[in-house]
């Protein structure tokens, strides 16, 4: 039942890195844009199509949070008293990034326009960076069961930061890869070539922080390490074989995997992740089973979680129609 | 463990303890306001809608249409000021969520699926303007209005259980083993939280569009738009005024009942005993409250209905048990059931005119006090949170777990809150100029301006 829940947690963590990793991408394709005559159309092109119908990224990470102080309340707090000082960045970034999404339709002028967007932008960085040092930490098995570990040694080691870093690039890579297909489908080759360039090199140098973070893990991260390059291995070959599939896909102009090939390559790693790390939560002070709620509140979880899949997905299927049906009309 | 090392902790823990109150008084009075938005305005905007349909009334459609612009905005600032609350919980009292979360948590999970229902219905509405059949469009909004009672159903029963915990069973080592979730949901202080607050959001959203009205109206512009965009929001507040003073008053009864010690120091009752005085105003003393005005008998008969009800008195809480800073409990409560009393002197002042001659009362008078009413309604809401979280104190979760067990050790918690402090006067600031320069553009840009104007939830403008 708790790994259950563990799943739903994984499940939060998935969508997240999706839909908020190649929302983040975006924001971190438009801070290298340049100056705002050279940046204008790839921004115009960010602004079009990466930012979603709804943003997905406050919801996700509530869920995540939610999940974890409920069904895990210990590791919630060993997390947030010994991460607080990456916590505290990273939800700065939050709160900067949601800001910049709530105004930015609504300012007028050049330079608050790039106030607006370099706020967006920056904080698009510094948000999944230190989201990544959390994640790096606790993989680490640097984050102990009862909390109050050290507030800056935990996280501010080689594997953590390559995360960190990893992070980063991966959103830029997603994002990157959305846009080709977005130019693609509107005709601009202009775009389409300039996003290709960009999705091979995000996607190089995620390639490369992966391989650097796995002999970081190595060194670091004992336990997590041994059970990825065995029980977690399958994931690890589909992440490169989706990682490779995507670049030849791309390479040969093909748009109908993109997408999919590009999201699989993220998904695999993170389930990766989850069964490297399994059975602990926090390896390997705490099990998934030893820092798990009452079976009631887990079945409570369980039961908000079906309701959800129930009422949302209904409700988002509506939302993407008319969104759609927008772009239609706008075509005829 | 107690031990030689947790008396440096000790100390911190005591800094960080008033820190971390202030942080999160703070971010939550923020929130709180935009909380009430996002509860109250759906139903504000409906009406709206419903007469404009109805009654192929265009200025009622344009009203809706703004407003549902202007809640896209304040949706989204609540949003992020949500997400700061989040992660405050772990950041500033992880020990309460590690002991607790287990059952503490439960109705955030259902809160965020209202919320997250509510934000894709918010766009729906949004996006439906120009897409969706009209009346199909207005039947598109009603799950927000759901949605946002829904939302405040969920967090409201979470504070109510820290109020009256139940429905969990404890181990030696204070953590909880078992749970009964439908009880901590439903637990004896929801009844009356609830309904107070999800009220407390119709005035509080009521009477500040009102007010944009009511200045927009004594500035000259009296024009059927603004007419109608001050009396739409005001009857639904002047409407939940009167039903708010019956609930508010049935809580004090149930929090006289539950939570002796809140009650003594928020009327500052010193002695146990039958006869108590209500005082108006003053300053609570250890030898009884001064410069206030005294009401012989009232608070017990307000209590039990008759003069001789015995009331519990500071005097019988344990000093360690008692909540603090008494006068300022007392004033909040005060000015709560003042300004309360006072909006249901405006709505009867509106009821009266309309009765007579289907008008508001033309004096200028009456637009200033409704000018006044979304603040007053403001501080209104302050005070009772005041009351009810400053009157829990020293407990987090009343009588298992004190605030001070609950805190954070972390250092720097001062330094956030200081930065905590600018970077929220920097997001109030523009949240309000944003919407401040939406109005000026309505204004000058006449009809239709409103249903172009972008917004977070709208679709991308085209070039």
């Amino acid at each position: 039942m708790s790994t259950a829940a563990a799943v739903i947690l994984w499940t939060g963590a998935t969508f997240y890195a999706i839909f908020g990793g190649a929302d983040f991408g975006g924001g971190f394709w438009d801070l290298i844009a340049g100056n705002p005559e050279k940046g204008e159309r790839p921004r115009m092109a960010i602004q079009r199509s990466l930012t979603p119908v709804w943003e997905a990224n406050h919801v996700w990470l509530i869920f995540i949070l939610v999940v974890l102080w409920t069904a895990f309340p210990d590791a919630f707090s060993a997390i947030f008293t010994t991460l607080y000082v990456p916590l505290m960045l990273a939800v700065l970034g939050i709160v900067l990034r949601g800001s910049g999404f709530a105004f930015r339709k609504s300012v007028e002028g050049l330079s608050e326009r790039r106030a607006a967007g370099a706020t967006f932008a920056l904080s698009s960085v510094i948000t999944p960076f230190f989201m990544g040092t959390v994640v790096g930490s606790i993989a680490a098995g640097n984050v102990p069961a009862h909390g109050n570990g050290d507030a800056f040694s935990t996280w501010l080691q080689p594997l953590p930061l390559f995360i960190g870093a990893m992070f980063v690039a991966t959103g830029a890579y997603l994002a990157a890869v959305f846009l080709v297909g977005d130019s693609r489908r509107a005709e601009d080759h202009e775009m389409e070539l300039y996003f290709e360039k960009r999705a091979l090199a995000a996607g190089a140098v995620a390639g490369v922080f992966a391989v650097v973070g796995l002999v970081a893990l190595h060194s670091e991260g004992h336990y997590v390490y041994n059970r990825l390059v065995h029980e977690g291995l399958p994931l690890i070959i589909l992440s490169a074989v989706c990682g490779i599939g995507m670049l030849v896909v791309l390479l040969t102009g093909g748009r109908l995997l993109l997408r999919p090939l590009a999201a699989g390559a993220v998904i695999a790693v993170i389930w990766g992740w989850f069964v490297a790390q399994f059975p602990y939560l926090l390896p390997t002070s705490l099990t998934i089973s030893a820092g798990a709620a009452p079976d009631a509140t887990l079945s409570a979880i369980f039961v908000v979680f079906g309701a959800a899949c129930v009422l949302v997905l209904p409700a988002l299927a509506l939302l993407y129609f008319l969104a759609q049906s927008d772009m239609l009309e706008h075509d005829h | 463990m107690p031990g030689l090392d947790a008396i440096p902790l000790a100390a911190s823990a005591t800094s960080n303890l008033l820190a971390a109150r202030e942080q999160m008084a703070f971010t939550l009075g923020f929130h709180i306001v935009l909380s009430c938005l996002g509860v109250a305005l759906p139903a504000t905007i409906l009406v709206a809608n419903y007469i404009g349909l109805k009654k192929d009334d265009r200025d009622a459609i344009e009203l809706a249409q703004r407003w549902s612009k202007a809640m896209a905005v304040t949706f989204a600032v609540g949003a992020v000021t949500g997400t700061v609350l989040s992660f405050e919980f772990g950041l500033l009292w992880p020990h309460f969520m590690e002991r607790f979360g287990a059952a503490f948590g439960i109705a955030f999970g259902i809160e965020g699926l209202f919320f997250f229902l509510e934000a894709i219905f918010l766009a729906i509405y949004i996006y439906g303007w120009k897409r969706l059949p009209p009346w199909a469009h207005f039947w598109s909004g009603v799950p927000m209005f759901v949605t946002g009672i829904g939302g405040a159903f969920s967090v409201v029963s979470a504070n109510a259980w820290m109020n009256q915990p139940q429905g969990f069973v404890l181990d030696a080592a204070g953590k909880v083993t078992e749970v009964e979730p439908l009880k901590v949901i439903f637990n004896p202080a929801t009844p009356y939280e609830v309904p107070h607050m999800i009220l407390a959001a119709y005035m509080v959203t009521g009477f500040l569009v009102a007010s944009i009205y009511a200045v927009g109206m004594l500035k000259g512009r009296r024009d059927r738009l603004h007419r109608l965009g001050l009396l739409i929001p005001l009857t639904i507040a002047c409407i939940a005024t009167p039903i708010q003073l019956l609930v508010g008053d049935t809580a004090a009864r149930e929090v006289a009942s539950h939570q002796p010690a809140k009650f003594a120091a928020m009327e500052c009752i010193q002695e146990t005993g039958g006869h108590q005085t209500e005082y108006i105003g003053g300053i609570c003393t250890a030898d009884g409250v001064k410069l206030a005005i005294p009401i012989p008998d009232l608070d017990s008969l307000l209590v039990g209905f008759s003069p001789g009800t015995k009331v519990t008195g500071l005097n019988d809480i344990p000093n360690d048990e008692r909540p603090p800073v008494n006068t300022l409990l007392h004033l909040a409560f005060d000015a709560m059931v003042g300004i309360g009393s006072a909006l249901l002197l405006l709505g009867l002042w509106l009821l009266y005119s309309w009765w007579k001659k289907r008008d508001i009362p033309q004096t200028p008078w009456f637009l200033k006090a409704v000018s006044v009413s979304g603040i007053g309604a403001i501080l209104a809401l302050w005070s009772g949170w005041i009351v009810t979280e400053v009157g829990r104190q020293p407990w987090i979760v009343y009588h298992y777990m004190k605030t001070s067990e609950a805190v954070t050790d972390a250092n720097g918690i001062w330094g956030a809150f200081i930065f905590t402090l600018l970077l929220y006067a920097a997001l109030g600031t523009i949240a309000i100029l944003v919407l401040r320069r939406m109005s000026k553009r309505w204004r000058e840009g006449g009809e239709g301006t409103a249903e172009e104007e972008p917004s977070p939830y709208s679709p991308e403008v085209r070039v």
